[in-house]
């Protein structure tokens, strides 16, 4: 489905993406993992084209996405820190994004009756908590039933009803055969969700593997440990 | 593109800066009118106010309003939208506001009192200026990412345009006084938007009798028709090419 090949990006002396190749097929859902800085983000902004890489190209369906735009109507993408314009209202947001999508088929408006937004239509964008944001961000990126969901920290600043909620609901959309692509710091709420593992460190990528053959690996059931093991190792060998 | 300079216009009008400024250009414009008995002299007022209030206005609401557009232009970005549409609404609403906002607020009175060829001729300046700033505000927003220093150097620029310019042609025109410099000077001129304004718009005025030979030889350029069109011509360049090579450095930005 994505086909990322030789994606390099430095940003002045910082090399945030050095030589990464990497394929998505659909159905899967990929947990990003690595430390902070490890150019996660700068990897699912190069998808959506809001980071132009250097070098290397990455393919959607089979077709380059630069200078296309097209490709994105079949992402939904919920950013880590959501931004929006601030003087306009919930209602209006949403209103706007289904007017700029065109969307034609039905909305899916699971998570905005989950949510309940009822109470929220009326408020202000600058007025909203972080985690009321990311509950925007959340609605936003499932309503127009994309066949990919790039979500980037999605479970951080909600209460824990909503990020029990915004979990079921990305394992119903896996479900349905989507491709899932998620970064979290929180590793334990993965567990059951995730099918392969991509870490990232420096800006290279460390491997990319299924969950199970990790857990074979490292003999660890949890993902966090599993990955606390392999970074450990990767410790020992760097002194050795 | 059109429901981007839907968004970006009610935005524009739910800020009340714009509506204030056309407020603020209708008491001007009505109280020098009313206050001067010679309605060129009015003009000539107005004149100034064109020359220095427009350009500043426009560029320092541009400037801030893209920086504070971030966010919007991120959201949009995450859209199936191509980004040359993005930038070209943002330009469109934001230009589009500015030449509706002068036209009611210079135009209804320009029309009422002065509805000369001069008139005219203010009132087009006036247009050209605004859009000409806002062009030159997205480009040096799409450059500097640092808000504070991209809105200093947008004000820099406006010093530029309208003090230090005038200075360094001044300071020019008396270091080379021995010389015919006259001609080269039209060409100089060209490389200021304001200074063209003024040229046009004084030579309408027929006061270019006050400015001496340097004034017939602007006369025997700026009269004609072809001097008329090629100055219009470069103001078309001047709002183009800002706005142009935004769009290049825009496309190719990381956000």
């Amino acid at each position: 489905m994505i086909s990322a090949t030789n994606i390099s990006k430095q940003f002045g002396k910082l090399m945030a993406l050095d030589n990464i190749s990497v394929t998505y097929p659909a159905g899967e859902c990929i947990a990003l993992i690595g430390p902070n800085g490890s150019g996660k983000t700068t990897f699912i902004k190069s998808i959506l084209g809001m980071v132009v890489p250097d070098s290397g190209k990455i393919l959607f369906k089979g077709k380059d996405i630069a200078h296309d735009c097209h490709y994105r109507s079949d992402i939904g993408y919920m950013p880590q820190i959501g931004r929006y314009p601030e003087n306009m209202t919930v209602g209006q947001v949403l209103e706007m994004m289904k007017d700029i999508r065109n969307h034609r088929g039905s909305l899916d408006d699971d998570l905005i009756n989950d949510f309940n937004f009822k109470s929220l239509l009326n408020k202000r964008m600058r007025t909203l908590s972080g985690g009321t944001r990311q509950k925007v961000s959340a609605a936003l990126a499932f309503m127009f039933n994309p066949e990919v969901l790039i979500l980037d920290e999605p479970t951080a600043g909600l209460d824990p009803v909503a990020s029990e909620i915004l979990k079921q609901k990305i394992v119903r959309e896996k479900e349905k055969g989507k491709l899932i692509l998620i970064t979290s710091h929180v590793l334990s709420e993965l567990d059951d969700i995730v099918t392969q593992v991509m870490y990232m460190q420096d800006g290279k990528m460390m491997f990319y593997k299924p969950f199970d053959l990790l857990q074979f690996e490292t003999g660890e059931n949890k993902l966090s440990k599993a990955i606390a093991m392999i970074m450990q190792q990767n410790q020992f060998s760097d002194i050795l | 593109m059109k429901k981007i300079i839907k968004y970006i216009i009610t935005d524009i009008l739910r800020n009340k800066i714009i509506l204030s400024y056309t407020a603020f250009l209708l008491a001007i414009s009505f109280t020098i009118f009313s206050l001067e008995d010679n309605s060129t002299k009015g003009l000539l007022s107005l004149l100034n106010i064109v020359l220095i209030i427009v350009p500043l206005i426009s560029i320092i609401f541009s400037t801030i309003y893209i920086y504070n557009s971030a966010e919007f232009i991120e959201l949009l970005v995450s859209q199936p939208l191509q980004r040359k549409k993005i930038w070209l609404g943002l330009f469109t609403g934001l230009a589009g506001s500015f030449t509706i906002a002068f036209l009611i607020g210079a135009g209804i009175p320009i029309i009422l009192f002065e509805a000369t060829a001069v008139g005219f001729m203010i009132l087009a300046v006036g247009i050209l200026l605004s859009i000409i700033f806002v062009a030159i505000a997205m480009f040096a927003a799409v450059k500097i990412r640092d808000k504070a220093k991209g809105i200093g150097v947008t004000i820099l620029l406006w010093l530029y345009f309208s003090l230090l310019f005038d200075g360094i042609v001044l300071f020019l025109l008396f270091q080379f006084s021995d010389y015919p410099i006259e001609k080269p000077m039209i060409a100089v001129s060209m490389l200021n938007p304001i200074d063209i304004g003024r040229i046009l718009i004084l030579l309408k005025m027929d006061v270019s009798a006050l400015m001496g030979y340097t004034g017939a030889v602007f006369k025997d350029f700026f009269g004609t028709t072809t001097g008329m069109v090629t100055s219009f011509l470069i103001l078309a360049l001047w709002m183009i090419c800002p706005l142009l090579i935004s769009l290049r450095k825009f496309d190719r930005k990381d956000l």
